[in-house]
């Protein structure tokens, strides 16, 4: 080996605390880039072949009874590859030991085998068999949430008539992998359960021979599926058709593509933010710590060693040095990043994993650090080599300080010497002591920044539930009633209050932009639903106008005393003109609101209803419960305090994860900054400090010095990172601008407290190991050598 | 000097306290698989106020015995003993108090803090000391009365070897050892060092060590003792010492 070469090895081996650090600060950047690339990647991957196994259609429609001749009609579509019809309806269940009734879809399939489309995935048991009616397999999260397992037998109210089933397969499927029962914000298995019966069982129960409700297609490729969408729907209008959807307004894949949109701009903005502070930082480091080389350099010159050779020696340190880093960040990046996706695909109920990250969310990390690392020590080695041999040979003059505006600070005057040293020396090199401040302070504003999602949920748990939902529980109907039902239900044991809404699906219309809607009612003074705006509290509903949510006014370009045209799809499909009087600020979704009783006169019926808002006595809630359980006519419910606690759970669950995950790259961060720069200043420093020590100092006051100025830089990168946390907070929020949510920016006093902890703790932890070295500061050394 | 003189001159001391007292000290160092014996049995006592050169060459042991007597290094074998107390025996931290309270160093290479002004270097020192002077004070017996805020950088050697001096008397030390003081400076500015170093060992009574393969300076020295290959080679009385003024090189 060349005596060069051997020299890089014992160098990378002498400076290995220092090499573990840079590989911190490089191996976070690169790591989070990589967890957050690959896991959003494989995420898509393993959606898009779930779909394409089990063959998830392209287009769904429901209807009310359709003949089964009408499936060759369909089925003549251009551009159509397969049709496939089948029942699907609400149902409630009674599950044993479950004091609440349960909502579930039950759909059809043929006995004995798979469907053609929407294929089931059989995690155990079998196809529901011919003959036996009450059969049924169910879906796993479901089954999981209930403890369900083959056998099981439990109620349900069928059409209204009470049945027992019986369990006999446990399966997932593509068109329910976010299984979300209607009107939710997100999958609740315990209160959601999706069924699937045979087709000549369901038939019978609905009373649905030789006929179906619901129908869906594959397309042929190139095909487009508003084309197709025009056609079906025409042919099912006489056939109670509401509007066929294409796979992408489709529910499930709806708020899952709507979940993985999030995830990619979440796994695009903070790891980019993340990695170019690790390469700056990367290239200050590696920068000081070449430029701790100039004798050596000056030695190699002396030798006749020319600078090609210099230059080709220490890229070959530097490039040693971050790969380091560059393997530990991809090792690390892709373990998490396999992890993730494992807990995202549990959470969308995928049943395979497809994790196959393409080298690119590798090379990007690699590069930015390469290139980061080299430019830096190129920095160093280019001031080494410009020098004079002998001159690089010579330490580097003693820095000069002067009596800047720092002396002429009152409160000098008050300090002790080292304290005036502390700040003297941030002050005399003050890139330097930006660059340790804004590190220390990037891993602050990253905690804070991921904190703030939690901040962000509570408060909009707060503000949709806590706030606009006064009422415990919401029980939808199974067709729309009259009014006269909120007397029935105003009679059950317990309630305290009840109030009615109507809600209808719409086209709103205004010039050339539409949107498909729920137009939902509330009675003029609601006590228990309310519209409820995140600023200004209750919106009151008076006359016959619109209230939008600004999201909607925004898609629709509206403002109040605009004009909305209103096609309502339901029933006789009424076409309105209705004013806008109000605008509403909400985190969720875009909803619309009129008075009930305009939506009444709209559709031309008498007062009637399709949900109820009901207040109950805690005290009667199960005997309550007990009696919804045998109420036909109810085919959803919603209890508000279920929701919060599912809510909170299930996101806290997988932001909790996330959270964590930030934090321990940027406490790494933390760390490797903070590490590198007080052993730098230690490598630099060590002759004063045991000058110092010879004088008479303690090892505790010089470690003051030294850990004093790291402190002081942190210090400084607190309120900095908060500041920057707050700000990329603003960044993301502004990015998670959807139709789905919008994101509020709070972060809450206790998220910024959390965030400096910390930062201070990963400080705190490079302090003592730097600490460490002052014990071995050579103290008869100084005596006779020269800076 | 005859044999008579140095024995009267012993006994002169000998009826006084010692300042610090060591007997047998030996220093063996091991470096691989080779040992360096530094020191090699040496007795010696430091009298209050005066003002003894340790003479040598390069490797006679004169920096080992300083670090000791300093209390920087620990002997491999002998005792040293300050005020009657065995410095041998310290511990870090009891040495680290030895220092502060009782020594002062200067440095060849002076070993100011970049970063402090002269004033302030002398603070650094005034304020963990018992009984300090006030660093202008310091300074303006060293002659520097004027240069309170100059940064090390803004001083010639010679000025930032007298600050380390300041820096050094100015806690009031038993001991102020001077390790090759003069071996950065021309023999012009030299001289100034030394007549400060003579002034504080004159006017404030420090016992003063200075260590020096210069033999030109052994002339300013009540004592004189030549180091040869760890041990004492010989030890020189002088009736007359010269003033540093006087001294050339």
């Amino acid at each position: 080996m060349h005596p060069l070469d051997k020299k890089m090895w014992r160098d990378l081996w002498r400076l290995r605390t220092q090499v573990i650090a840079v590989a911190l600060v490089i191996g976070s950047g690169v790591g989070l880039m990589v967890m957050s690339l690959s896991a959003q990647e494989a995420l898509r991957t393993t959606t898009e072949a779930y779909y394409e196994r089990y063959r998830f259609a392209n287009v769904f429609a429901q209807l009310k009874r359709a003949p089964q001749s009408l499936a060759e009609r369909i089925a003549d579509i251009p551009g159509v590859q397969t049709v496939e019809t089948r029942i699907v309806e609400a149902a409630l269940l009674d599950i044993d030991g479950f004091e609440e009734p349960v909502m579930s879809i039950i759909n059809s399939v043929p006995e004995n085998k798979q469907p053609v489309l929407n294929q089931l995935v059989l995690r155990e048991g079998r196809f529901v068999a011919l003959n036996a009616p009450d059969e049924v397999i169910v879906n796993e999260p479901f089954a999981e949430a209930h403890g369900l397992a083959l056998n099981d037998t439990f109620k349900a109210i069928i059409n209204g008539k009470k049945r027992t089933l019986t369990v006999v397969g446990i399966a997932l499927s593509p068109e329910y992998a976010y299984a979300i029962a209607p009107d939710a914000l997100i999958p609740d298995h315990l209160r959601f359960g999706i069924l699937w019966m045979g087709e000549d069982a369901l038939a019978a129960a609905f009373d649905l021979k030789e006929a179906f409700n619901n129908v869906s297609l594959t397309l042929l490729p190139g095909t487009a599926a508003e084309d197709v969408i025009d056609r079906l729907d025409q042919l099912l209008e006489p056939y109670g058709g509401s509007f066929a959807v294409a796979r992408k307004d489709q529910i499930s894949n709806w708020f899952l593509m709507s979940e993985l949109d999030q995830l990619a701009s979440m796994a695009v903005i903070l790891p980019t933010v993340f990695l170019s502070v690790a390469a700056f930082l990367t290239n200050m480091v590696i920068s000081r710590l070449i430029a701790t080389e100039r004798s050596t350099i000056g030695l190699f010159k002396a030798f006749g060693y020319s600078n090609v050779e210099i230059v080709f020696h220490y890229t070959k340190i530097v490039v040693a040095i971050t790969m380091v880093g560059v393997l530990v960040g991809w090792a690390v990046g892709a373990a998490l990043g396999h992890y993730n996706t494992a807990v995202y695909a549990d959470h969308f109920s995928m049943p395979f994993l497809i994790f196959r990250p393409s080298p690119a969310s590798f090379a990007i990390g690699a590069i930015a650090s390469l290139a980061a690392a080299l430019a830096g020590a190129a920095l160093a080695v280019r001031a080494a080599i410009s020098l004079a041999p002998a001159e690089a040979m010579r330490p580097p003059s003693p820095p000069v300080f002067s009596k800047g505006a720092f002396s002429r600070l009152g409160f000098v005057t008050g300090l002790d010497q080292p304290t005036r040293m502390i700040f003297r020396h941030t002050l005399r090199w003050p890139g330097r002591s930006l660059v340790t401040s804004f590190g220390v302070g990037m891993s602050v504003a990253v905690v804070v920044s991921a904190l703030q999602w939690l901040d962000a949920i509570d408060h909009m748990i707060d503000s949709y539930y806590v706030a606009g939902q006064r009422q415990d529980v919401s029980i939808g109907l199974t067709e729309v009633r009259s009014s006269t039902v909120l007397a029935e239900f105003r009679h059950m044991p317990g309630v305290e209050a009840v109030e009615p809404e109507r809600n209808l699906s719409a086209i709103m219309r205004a010039e050339h932009r539409e949107k498909r809607v729920g137009l939902n009612s509330r009675i003029e003074h609601p006590h228990l639903n309310l519209i409820y705006d995140v600023e200004g509290g209750e919106v009151p509903l008076v006359g016959d106008g619109l209230i939008l949510s600004t999201k909607l006014a925004d898609i629709l370009n509206v403002g109040v005393g605009d004009t909305v045209t209103v096609e309502v799809l339901e029933d006789r499909r009424p076409i309105v003109d209705m004013k806008v009087t109000g605008l509403f600020e909400t985190y969720l979704g875009f909803p619309a609101y009129a008075r009930i009783e305009t939506l009444n006169r709209i559709m031309r019926e008498r007062p009637a209803v399709d949900t109820v808002h009901i207040s109950l006595d805690s005290q009667e809630t199960p005997r309550f419960f007990r009696e919804l359980k045998d109420t036909p006519g109810v085919s959803g419910i919603l209890v508000v305090q279920a929701a919060i606690d599912n809510f909170n759970e299930t996101v806290a669950q997988t932001i909790l994860i996330f959270i964590g995950f930030f934090s321990a790259f940027a406490a790494a961060l933390c760390i490797g900054v903070v590490y590198n720069s007080a052993r730098i200043a230690l490598s630099e420093r060590a002759r004063e400090l045991a000058t110092l020590r010879v004088l008479g100092f303690t090892r505790f006051e010089i470690s003051y010095i030294l850990l004093g100025q790291s402190a002081l830089l942190v210090a400084l990168a607190l309120p900095i990172g908060c500041a920057a946390g707050w700000l990329l907070a603003l960044t993301i929020t502004t990015a998670f601008d959807t139709e789905l949510y919008r994101i509020p920016l709070i972060v809450s006093p206790a998220s910024y407290g959390v965030a400096m902890v910390v930062a201070i703790a990963a400080a705190f932890l490079s302090a003592l190991l730097v600490n460490r070295k002052l014990g071995r500061l050579d103290l008869i050394a100084v005596l006779k050598t020269r800076e | 000097m005859t044999m008579k003189q140095t024995a009267t001159a012993e006994t002169d001391r000998t009826s006084r306290p010692s300042v610090l007292s060591a007997s047998g000290l030996t220093k063996v160092y091991h470096s691989g698989e080779v040992s360096v014996h530094a020191l090699r049995g040496i007795d010696l006592e430091l009298y209050p106020s005066e003002l003894i050169v340790l003479l040598g060459a390069s490797g006679s042991g004169k920096s080992t015995l300083l670090n000791i007597l300093g209390g920087l290094d620990h002997p491999t074998a002998g005792t040293v003993f300050f005020d009657g107390v065995e410095l041998s025996s310290f511990g870090d931290s009891a040495l680290t108090r030895y220092r502060r309270d009782n020594v002062g160093f200067v440095f060849q290479f002076y070993n100011l803090i970049p970063s402090l002004t002269a004033e302030e270097n002398v603070a650094l020192v005034t304020e963990i000391a018992p009984d300090p002077m006030t660093p202008s004070d310091a300074l303006r017996l060293v002659g520097l009365g004027e240069r309170l805020e100059h940064f090390p950088a803004q001083l010639s050697g010679g000025e930032q070897q007298r600050v380390a001096i300041a820096r050094a008397i100015a806690k009031r030390p038993r001991l102020l050892l001077c390790d090759e003081p003069t071996g950065a400076l021309d023999s012009q500015t030299g001289v100034v060092v030394l007549e400060v170093i003579e002034k504080i060992n004159k006017e404030l009574g420090t016992t003063t060590a200075l260590i020096t393969h210069n033999a030109g300076l052994a002339d300013m020295a009540d004592r004189v003792i030549r180091l040869a290959d760890g041990m004492i080679a010989d030890v020189t009385v002088n009736s007359t010492k010269k003033s540093a003024h006087e001294i050339t090189w």
